[in-house]
């Protein structure tokens, strides 16, 4: 059954409400890194009627991604940013997807996400993740990151919170709980974790600007 | 007093670097926030605490 837009929008005001939703429908966010965290956030905000998502990620779809992140079979040795992309296209063909199969470096960065307000760290390793943060705090002096750190492991969901590290930092996690460590990494608590990120984004794009 | 993480320390005079080095931080993971603004990498050998300052320390965590 199609739905036009009209009607799609009219689903997302009744449980947005209009002036929540009029600010959605405006928003920019980027995506960096589009694994459990990523896949999961983008569409989140997608099915929230984020009028534009810029998606970035240099990988491909392998199958030990597929406890987690949001791909199909079918879409193993597709790159990352196209299959969600296509995604998203089944979800919300309204939302308007830059999609990038680039690596983002401490040299192109602040080209790449010069556009984008708000910026969603989503990357798996440690290194990457604070190269990205204080790469983005420090070129781009208005973006907000909403970042993440410690969604691995088997402890308990409630352990997951949002925090606000300073002006423009947002943080997701536990803080502890490192992929390395070898104590698993379960689909289901990264996806708590991409919820916090997602929410605060949404959050901030409504108007909130605490946790 | 420098305030490291919502915790007073007894840090001033000592560089950024020396005191990553001494909580035991592998700087590769790190961002750290000085007085609210981003600290480059490059400048946490020359840069000196001092009384009064704020500093935030995140240090990253695997896993995405």
């Amino acid at each position: 059954m199609g739905l036009s837009r009209e009607e799609f929008r009219a689903a997302l005001v009744s449980r947005h409400g209009e002036a929540c939703q009029a600010k959605f429908d405006v928003a920019r966010v980027a995506v960096c890194g589009l694994g459990g965290l990523g896949s999961n956030i983008a569409i989140a905000l997608a099915r929230a009627g984020v009028g534009h998502l810029h998606l970035i990620d240099f990988d491909m779809v392998e199958p030990s991604n597929l406890n987690r992140q949001q791909y199909t079979l079918a879409q193993i040795g597709q790159p990352k940013a196209q299959a969600l992309a296509d995604t998203l296209a089944t979800i919300n063909p309204w939302c308007d997807v830059k999609s990038e199969g680039v690596r983002l470096t401490p040299d192109n960065l602040a080209t790449i996400l010069a556009d984008d307000p708000i910026v969603c760290e989503a990357f798996d390793r440690a290194e990457a993740k604070a190269m990205l943060v204080a790469g983005v705090l420090g070129a781009l002096p208005r973006a907000i990151v909403v970042a993440a750190s410690g969604m691995a492991s088997f402890r308990s969901a409630n352990a997951i919170v949002t925090r606000r590290v300073s002006k423009r930092l947002y943080l997701c996690g536990d803080g502890v709980s490192d992929v390395g460590d070898g104590d698993g990494l379960l689909g289901a608590r990264v996806a708590v974790c991409a919820a916090h990120q997602a929410t605060m984004v949404l959050r901030l794009v409504a108007g909130f600007d605490e946790p | 007093m420098v305030t490291i993480n919502g915790e007073e320390q007894a840090a001033a005079g000592q560089t950024v670097a020396a005191h990553l080095a001494q909580a035991g931080y592998n700087t590769a993971r790190v961002v750290v926030e000085l007085n609210g603004d981003i600290l480059p990498k490059e400048q946490y050998g020359q840069t000196r605490l001092q009384d009064g300052d704020r500093v935030e320390i995140v240090c990253f965590m695997g896993g995405g």
